[in-house]
């Protein structure tokens, strides 16, 4: 304890030494990191941290004229371990921002715990719950990341309209972030008169075999995944061991570098999946080509996949409104960020993907959305974007007030509302 | 002896209640804050859960797997029943009845715990209860209907004390330091009743206590029993702390949290489970800033490992070693 104490105060004494020399320089901005370093979610976590590094590098650390400290949590996508986190980033290491974090469960807890601040702002990492912004939103808390449920938008229509398949199975993680991804599917899909089974399962399961023993004796179309991480391999790997053969239809943070990039068995059965989302391997767009280009020479070499993953992207992209924000108000933080904050509402700039983002009045992204099919080439799997929608906002382009009518998201409120009349 | 045990544990209450102030004059403000609420406070929340391990293993000779368990019995009794909870389950009370109602279910939790496992010792008895730690884990997190499934039930903020608000750092921290002083007096007290001897002599003995006459089934379910009411307070200050509870307060790393610290602290003395949830919170804190963030959990292993290989009954067994090193006066 003394130890520590004791460094700690020789370090800010040896810098508070340094920085007096110099000419009256601005004080740095503090930017706390946190992304789930630990967990299911860890490569995501760490895919996150590698873009936002590569785009601090990208600015030499500075906006405004001020420089950026970029300080790293880590949470393991539990909500009490992330609001422990967020709370020594504030209290003890200080920051002015928090960029994060990554997962569902997580998010809601820090929008919570961003009520109880005064004078700092959280800016969501790549965590999709649709009730973090749509219902109860705080005010200094801001997402330039669409949702899960926007990330579904066209999805289910294609599904049941283009695939012509009226039946499906549909595998999903038990809590906030997929209950919004199958809400998303779900509306559409339902609408159109396609009939829906759901098998959901805890996050952090491992073994999914009763599960797809069931799945595999019943007669649907098709079998939609909405896992991730670790999670996901594991359904993945343990479907394609037990044979499993139905047309895949996938959530957006399964058809993924951070699953693709993975050695086993589930990569000959994901070949053809067809899934829906923020962003793709493949797109084709000039400035995307050039950020995964960019990403690729930065690391390749050093553990990186062969194209950013989404929680990498979403991250980015969240950063990308941060930067777009401190550099309107010239890294004025002043007046409890009144300021900044305002900035951040009014932002508009172009994610890594080359899509138009902006807010909407909840301080929620609209932006576009992706209909993608993983294909083979250059000898490995990539996800391919075939179609995209533009400007896909939080309730999918319907009124809110019907949306919100819908009901929040959840296990026994999956979004499957029949044809209206 | 004990009029040693009880001057020392004096002298650290006495620490404790000065230590905001001595943060204060230490640290900046907000930092101050948060050693006082975040690393003190919830280091002594945290402590009073792995002293209801502690009494157990000391007095009763029982590792207990079940008891982050039962703190979260009463974490989820008092989410569910209070007012202002978001999901709202049930509702309806105040905190004023809410938290009695919490430490409640926490002991009667407690006392099945112990009448489920009250024929088994050892790795059996670790076994049991690690299992239904496990299943009521699982039960709640995949139960939407009481226990909102994964995300748990929020917003439980806590009550107002006398006009302060409990969202305080430093209403929180003197209200954790009072029940935990309570509470651990209140252990050293009853270890020293008949119902403690008799406790102990079944630790050494329950063959030759059951021969004296005493009913050794009902005295060891009643400890689990106190250790279950011990376990509520601390759950409930957790659940506050963490303004609502999730079923991964309550899972298997939270379990294995609470028996590393009453290992690093010393099984042999209630006071150890303090020392060791102290030196816990601190490396789980700060451990991504002494070392690698993205290796930080090694550290905290690292720790682990040093002090049970260094010292097999924790830093207190640590520490009566090195008294009798440099003096060899009155070892224990």
């Amino acid at each position: 304890m003394t130890f520590s104490l004791s460094r700690r105060t020789a370090l800010m004494g040896t810098g508070a030494l340094l920085a007096t020399p110099a000419f009256a320089q601005r004080a740095p901005i503090r930017l706390g990191g946190l992304a789930t370093l630990e967990g299911p979610f860890a490569t995501g976590g760490q895919d996150g941290f590698r873009c936002v590094q590569m785009e601090l590098e990208r600015i030499n650390n500075t906006v405004g004229g001020r420089r950026i400290e970029f300080i790293r949590e880590s949470s393991n996508a539990q909500a009490d371990v992330a609001l422990a986190r967020a709370r020594k980033l504030i209290e003890q290491d200080n920051v002015d921002i928090i960029l994060g974090p990554l997962s569902g469960a997580e998010g809601i807890a820090l929008r919570d715990y961003s009520r109880t601040l005064t004078g700092k702002t959280i800016v969501n990492g790549s965590s999709g719950a649709a009730d973090t912004t749509l219902r109860n939103p705080s005010t200094n808390f801001f997402r330039f990341n669409t949702d899960g449920t926007q990330w579904m938008a066209g999805l289910g229509n294609h599904v049941f309209r283009t695939m012509g398949i009226r039946d499906v199975a549909i595998v999903a993680g038990d809590y906030a972030f997929p209950y919004a991804q199958v809400f998303g599917f779900n509306i559409e899909f339902c609408r159109a008169g396609g009939r829906t089974t759901h098998y959901w399962a805890p996050l952090g399961t491992t073994d999914f075999g009763s599960q797809i023993a069931q799945i595999n004796r019943s007669d649907v179309g098709a079998l939609v995944v909405v896992h991730g991480g670790t999670d996901g391999l594991a359904f993945m790997t343990q479907y394609a061991q037990a044979g499993g053969n139905k047309p895949l239809i996938a959530g957006s943070i399964m058809a993924d570098q951070s699953m693709l990039s993975a050695r086993g068995p589930h990569r000959r059965v994901m070949v053809g999946m067809i899934s829906s989302g923020p962003i793709a391997d493949v797109i084709d767009d000039q400035s995307w080509r050039d950020y995964v280009e960019r990403y690729r020479r930065r690391w390749l070499n050093e553990g990186g996949f062969q194209s950013p993953s989404i929680h990498g992207v979403n991250y980015a992209t969240n950063l990308a409104g941060i930067l777009t924000a401190l550099a309107a108000v010239d890294g004025d933080l002043s007046g409890n960020q009144a300021a900044f904050q305002r900035a951040l509402a009014a932002a508009r700039f172009k994610a890594p993907t080359g899509a138009d983002v902006r807010l909407d009045h909840n301080r929620q992204a609209i932006s576009d959305i992706f209909i993608n099919r993983v294909e083979e080439r250059d000898g490995r799997a990539q996800v391919v974007a075939f179609s995209r929608a533009n400007g896909i906002n939080q309730t999918l382009n319907t009124p809110e007030a019907a949306f919100l009518a819908l009901g929040s998201p959840s296990r026994d409120n999956p979004g499957c509302v029949p044809a209206a009349t | 002896m004990h009029s040693r045990v009880l001057l020392w544990s004096a002298l650290g209450l006495a620490l404790l209640l000065v230590m905001p102030w001595l943060l204060l004059q230490a640290l900046p403000q907000n930092q101050a804050q948060f050693w006082t609420a975040n690393i003190l406070g919830r280091g002594i929340v945290f402590g009073i859960i792995a002293m209801s391990l502690t009494f157990l293993a000391t007095y009763g000779g029982f590792i207990s797997l079940a008891q982050m368990m039962v703190a979260g019995v009463a974490g989820y009794t008092l989410a569910i029943f209070v007012d202002g909870a978001v999901p709202r389950i049930a509702g309806g009370l105040g905190y004023g009845l809410a938290i009695p109602l919490a430490i409640l279910a926490a002991t009667v939790m407690g006392l099945i715990v112990g009448a489920i496992a009250v024929r088994t010792r050892d790795i059996y008895l670790l076994m049991i209860t690690l299992a239904l730690a496990m299943g009521i884990f699982r039960f709640i997190e995949t139960n939407i209907a009481w226990f909102n499934g994964y995300e748990g039930i929020r917003n439980v903020v806590g009550p107002d004390v006398f006009g302060f608000d409990f969202r305080n750092a430093y209403v929180f921290y003197y209200i954790a330091l009072g029940t935990a002083g309570a509470l651990y007096f209140g252990v050293l007290y009853l270890v020293r009743t008949p119902f403690g001897l008799v406790l102990q002599g079944i630790r050494d003995n329950p063959r030759r206590v059951a021969a004296l006459g005493y009913a050794v089934g009902p005295h060891r379910i009643a400890a689990f029993g106190v250790a279950g009411f011990i376990a509520g307070c601390g759950g409930v200050l957790a659940t506050i702390y963490n303004i609502g509870i999730s079923p991964g307060s309550i899972g298997l790393g939270a379990t294995v949290n609470v028996l590393i610290m009453s290992v690093i602290g010393g099984l042999g003395h209630p006071i150890g489970a303090f020392v060791g949830s102290l030196v816990f919170t601190f490396f789980d804190t700060f451990s991504a800033s002494i070392y690698d963030r993205e290796r930080f959990n090694t550290l905290i292993g690292v720790v682990f490992l040093v002090i049970v290989l260094l010292s097999p009954d924790g830093l207190l067994g640590a520490g009566a070693r090195l008294r009798k090193m440099l003096g060899g006066r009155d070892a224990p």
